[in-house]
């Protein structure tokens, strides 16, 4: 790109010139949007099509202080056969941890379809400096994790420092290197869908595999309207450069109706190409079962009990 | 030996000049000869009316009401011709104060017909009245100035233009009033004054396409014909009242627009 | 191997994704085979003798007969109306009345499954907007307007309301019950009788509400529902004891009501046809914008007076908004109108579906480019596909009639000067949309456009507390709010006043 006139603060063009613009949101309007949408009425064929394709969209996550070798085993081995009993049942997609037990959850799922993602880059928080959070990353990489999920800093972005942000997620990029990389915004401290929208043109135009909602450490987590905001995003991102960013909403996603609510988001945003796990994440822990519960009472035509389905 | 004095030329109101009949044309009313509009004057009062719509509704409400009391103030001026044109001093009293009067409704009526809409949904939603545009007006034959003042105050002030056709026995009374308004800051077109023959002009009017509203409050001869001409552009038929004032009669001139907007962040 | 083994076997990207059947039940509602004319609080025999078939649209199928009601039926009902009005209702205490029509409102919110799927059969409007719009509203508004019964003289500063005495009042065929609660709530607040008269195509559900009548125990006569085709309107409208008619409906029946009630000095509210534009600046919030089109001319298949059926769009992004309009189109569910997930239901009529076909043809053949998404129409029934005509002029006839229909005529323009006097170029001015995130420009535009409604960053949205109605030749009079109390009221003035 040619070297640009110097313009003041504000005026700097577009990180990637063929974005044209940010664009606003309607609070309002994308509520009603997600709400008529989470109205749709799932059944039957359709509904098990859904609940298959969520298991196989899970990334399975536990992110505790507690955790130790002995949880990450048992959570592999749910992640790998979900339902001992229903060989049907396909694997989830990812188990997702923190940094120390990347290899313990390597370990378990070799040979499996299973990835492991690792969180990085001091999460929750971010509020760490960037060498030490690139070196995190450089870490969980050499160890072996197929992908990354960092935070973008969001005391940069909010004080309105948003090269900051950029150039992070650029060298965590960098650093990732054939590691998917998964870019949190932590939906819940950006106070507007303006900034959810903003912050996902910064995250994709630095070069995300995937944006992702939260860290699932605050109670406000992913909701259907700022997940349909993030979608919209990428869906601009995919007219204007061809290339297809993945989505993960995570937090907040424990009943298996709600999560075809948010596939049924996705199919009428994205369409039916971003109906797979490359594409999409849905980051949960208590989720699975529910999920679990509802497929085997398709089948059966009776309701479940949880007594039936394993805790991990 | 008495002074012979120099006699006025009565002629139209119109596009804030003072022209005679595009045809030509005459009566005898009051014991003076009275311009007699054509229907190509009356086309030529509404393309006025229409041309000062848009500033005259513009216009801030507060201008508005000093315009008005303008015309009070020019009225007062010439009282004492117009005690000779009316019934007398009292009608004429009565006029100025009505101009008084709806001179000070133009900033409030806004307030007393206008709401905000409490809906059910995060949407900030109002209604205010605005002009409905260009008003025809059938003065009342009598009073002479009186009528005309009750029926055209309450259309102006609410930011319409007018269209009036003076009353045909006593026309004098309106070509005064639309020297005072000529002379009050009223913006040329807002107010247009026909003399003639009624039953020849109001049915033009009726029927005109780009007349908004039909006031026959002070309406004689075919009403029911006149209304079914208003059909034609679905206009608002005004059947007012000239015996009185009331920000009721301002409203009967005005739309309600209704404003919607999402409360969000 | 189970269908979920062999699934996983197959690629991960499926090619799409059909969502199973979703059909509401239909056996909630029970229909007799043919329904008399409710006068006088009983479903009597038309003194016409005559009865004709009402249609379920989407599938062509006779659902019921009905009365065609005549002269004499006519009078009979406005004769029920004016004795209820003058033996009783309007010596019943306000507070009481205010009661019978909070009755209402529940009993309809009681029965909204009922009623909402009675509606869509018989309207052809999907269920999801049957049971979230059209029912919810008509029992609010019925909500709302009890409550002014008994305060009617806080609502006109030193005014003296009283009712006017027997209502006519005719409804058209795209929102049946919704219109009905428009009409009938104000009506009965203000302490009126009523002869209502439903669409030609969609009496059923004024059929039903009749029963919601018995059940709050109305006293008979003060609501008479008369069923028929324009013919029985227009002896409605020409009734001496009627004092006052409100008609929803084409501008061409309204001018002829006002026609025909010239002279006659009954009071007359009219609600008529709309060409709205729906304005797109180039900073609006896009992808709500989009929606707000859709939303603005697919809602109820376009059979909406207020429809947002001119979209002029700023030319600076032109382009990203009909790219993005198109992918949305191809996202609407056209089909069953029982089936939950259906956007876009049946045309009304077949005659409403000549006439849309009839428009359409003359828009391409005027040379405007017409897109249409791939869908699949069921064979029986009358149906259109959702329309998108780009390439418009400002002259051809879809930019200037009223459609009433899923067709929407796209313009552009270059400047908010130019955006206003397009949008203001017509005999119509009912509703506008204008969407902008420039909170200055929004005031502006909102004022100088010469319509009753204007949504800005939204479009078709209703209340009951919100006034509803058109400027210009989409007729005069409000409904809703305050407003809507004053065609239904008369005013003892005499004290009003100065001088």
């Amino acid at each position: 790109m040619a070297k640009a006139p110097a313009l003041p603060t504000g005026f700097e063009l577009p990180l990637e010139p063929r974005i044209p613009r940010i664009g606003s949101v309607d609070q309002v309007a994308v509520e009603e949007r997600a709400a008529t949408l989470a109205r749709r009425s799932i059944k039957r064929e359709a509904k098990l099509f859904a609940l298959d394709l969520a298991v196989r969209m899970i990334d399975l996550t536990t992110l505790e202080g507690q955790d130790t070798p002995g949880k990450i085993a048992a959570l592999a081995s749910k992640a790998i056969r979900p339902d001992p009993s229903d060989p049907g049942i396909p694997s989830v997609a990812a188990l997702c941890v923190y940094p120390n037990l990347v290899p313990a959850a390597l370990d378990k799922v070799k040979g499996s379809s299973v990835k492991v993602a690792s969180v990085a880059t001091a999460f929750p928080s971010g509020q760490s400096p960037t060498h030490i959070k690139v070196a995190e990353v450089r870490d969980v990489v050499e160890m072996g994790a197929d992908e990354v999920d960092m935070v973008i800093d969001r005391g940069a972005f909010l004080s309105g420092r948003y090269a900051k942000v950029y150039d992070e997620i650029v060298q965590v990029k960098e650093a990732s290197g054939k590691a998917h990389l998964k870019v949190i915004l932590e939906v819940g401290e950006l106070g507007t869908y303006d900034n959810v929208r903003r912050a996902s043109l910064l995250a994709m135009a630095a070069g995300a595999d995937f944006i992702k909602t939260s860290t699932g450490k605050l109670p406000a987590a992913a909701t259907l309207p700022v997940t349909l905001v993030m979608l919209e995003a990428i869906r601009d991102v995919y007219q204007e450069t061809g290339r297809k960013v993945g989505m993960k909403p995570a937090g907040g996603i424990r009943q298996a109706k709600q999560a075809v609510q948010y596939l049924v988001q996705l199919y009428e945003t994205l369409g039916a190409e971003w109906l797979t796990p490359d594409l999409y994440r849905i980051g949960a822990s208590t989720l699975l079962n529910d999920v679990l519960m509802q497929i085997r009472k398709e089948k059966t035509g009776s309701y479940q009990s949880p007594d039936y389905f394993t805790i991990d | 030996m008495t002074r012979l004095p120099v006699k006025k030329t009565y002629k139209l109101f119109l596009g804030g000049e003072f022209p005679r009949s595009e045809s030509g044309r005459t009566y005898e009313a009051q014991g003076q000869n009275v311009a007699r509009a054509s229907r190509k004057d009356v086309r030529d009062a509404v393309r006025a009316a229409r041309g000062a719509f848009p500033k005259w509704s513009g216009t801030t409400a507060y201008n508005r009401g000093q315009v008005l009391y303008r015309i009070a103030e020019m009225m007062e001026a010439r009282a004492a011709e117009f005690a000779g044109l009316s019934s007398g001093r009292t009608e004429v009293e009565e006029a100025i104060d009505r101009w008084v009067w709806y001179a000070g409704w133009a900033d409030k009526y806004a307030q007393v017909l206008g709401s905000s809409n409490p809906v059910a949904v995060p949407y900030f939603n109002f209604t205010i009245p605005e002009p409905t545009g260009v008003v025809g007006v059938l003065a009342p034959p009598t009073p002479a100035l009186g009528g005309i003042v009750s029926r055209l105050a309450p259309v102006i002030v609410g930011g319409n233009t007018a269209v009036v056709l003076a009353s045909e026995p006593e026309p004098l009374a309106s070509i005064e009033l639309a020297e005072a308004i000529a002379t009050a800051d009223v913006p040329g077109g807002v107010v247009n004054i026909l003399t003639g023959q009624r039953s020849e002009l109001a049915p033009w009017l009726a029927g005109h396409m780009d007349v908004n509203a039909l006031d026959l409050s002070g309406g004689d001869g075919d009403l029911p014909e006149l209304e079914r001409l208003a059909a034609e552009n679905v206009k608002r038929v005004v059947r007012g009242r000239s015996d009185r004032q009331s920000p009721y009669e301002i409203a009967a001139f005005q739309e309600l627009k209704t404003v919607w907007h999402p409360i969000g962040v | 191997m189970t269908d979920l083994e062999r699934r996983q076997d197959r690629s991960p990207v499926p090619s799409g994704w059909d969502y199973a059947p979703a059909p509401e039940a239909r056996d909630i509602v029970a229909l007799e085979e043919r329904y008399g004319l409710y006068i006088g609080g009983d479903l009597v025999e038309p003194r016409s003798g005559q009865y004709f078939p009402t249609l379920d649209p989407s599938r062509e199928e006779p659902l019921a007969e009905v009365a065609q009601a005549g002269k004499e039926d006519v009078d009979l009902a406005v004769r029920a109306a004016r004795d209820a009005f003058e033996n009783g209702w309007s010596d019943i205490s306000p507070a009481e009345r205010a009661k019978y029509l909070f009755r209402i409102a529940r009993i309809l919110q009681e029965r909204s499954r009922e009623f909402a799927v009675l509606e869509s059969l018989n309207g052809g409007k999907p269920i999801r907007e049957s049971r979230d719009v059209d029912l919810p509203l008509s029992a609010a508004h019925f909500f709302y307007y009890a409550g002014w019964a008994d305060k009617l003289e806080y609502a006109f500063p030193n005014r003296r309301p009283k009712p006017i005495g027997v209502a006519g009042q005719i409804i058209p065929w795209n929102f049946p019950l919704l219109m009905l609660a428009w009409k009938v709530a104000p009506a009965l607040a203000a302490g009126n009788t009523v002869v209502l008269k439903p669409a030609e195509t969609t009496p059923l559900s004024a059929l039903l509400f009749a029963d919601v009548l018995r059940q709050a125990e109305l006293p008979p006569g003060v609501v008479n529902i008369i069923t028929g085709d324009g013919r029985t309107g227009a002896e409605l409208v020409k009734n001496e004891g009627v004092d006052k008619i409100a008609f929803t409906g084409s501008t061409e029946v309204g001018k002829a009501i006002q026609r025909e009630l010239a002279g006659t000095g009954k009071k007359l509210t009219l609600e008529l046809g709309g060409k709205a534009a729906n304005i797109i600046f180039d900073d609006a919030a896009l992808d709500q914008a989009v929606e707000g089109i859709v939303n603005g001319i697919y809602f109820n298949q376009g059979h909406v007076c207020c429809a947002g059926s001119r979209l002029l769009v700023q030319e600076s992004i032109y382009e990203p908004v009909i790219e993005k309009l198109k992918q949305r189109l191809r996202t609407l569910r056209v089909g069953d109108p029982l089936d939950k997930n259906t956007d876009v239901g049946a045309i009304n009529s077949r005659e409403q579906l000549d006439k849309i076909k009839e428009l359409v043809a003359s828009g391409e053949e005027e040379g405007a480019e017409i897109y249409q998404p791939p869908c699949r129409l069921p064979e029986k029934g009358y149906w259109f596909v959702p329309t998108v005509f780009t390439n418009v002029a400002q002259s051809y006839r879809i930019a200037q009639e009223e459609i009433f229909g899923p067709v929407l005529s796209v313009l552009t323009f270059r400047t908010p000067d130019e955006a206003v006097e397009k949008a203001n170029n017509t005999p119509y001015g009912l509703s506008a949309g204008v969407w902008t995130e420039k909170g200055s420009r929004i005031l502006s535009i909102a004022q100088r456009l010469r319509a009753g409604v204007i949504w800005a960053n939204t479009y078709n949205r209703f209340d009951p507390t919100s006034p509803f109605g058109g400027y210009k030749e989409s007729g005069f009079g409000r409904e809703g709010g305050l407003h809507g109390l004053e065609p239904y009221l008369g005013f003892d003035d005499s004290e009003t006043g100065g001088g």
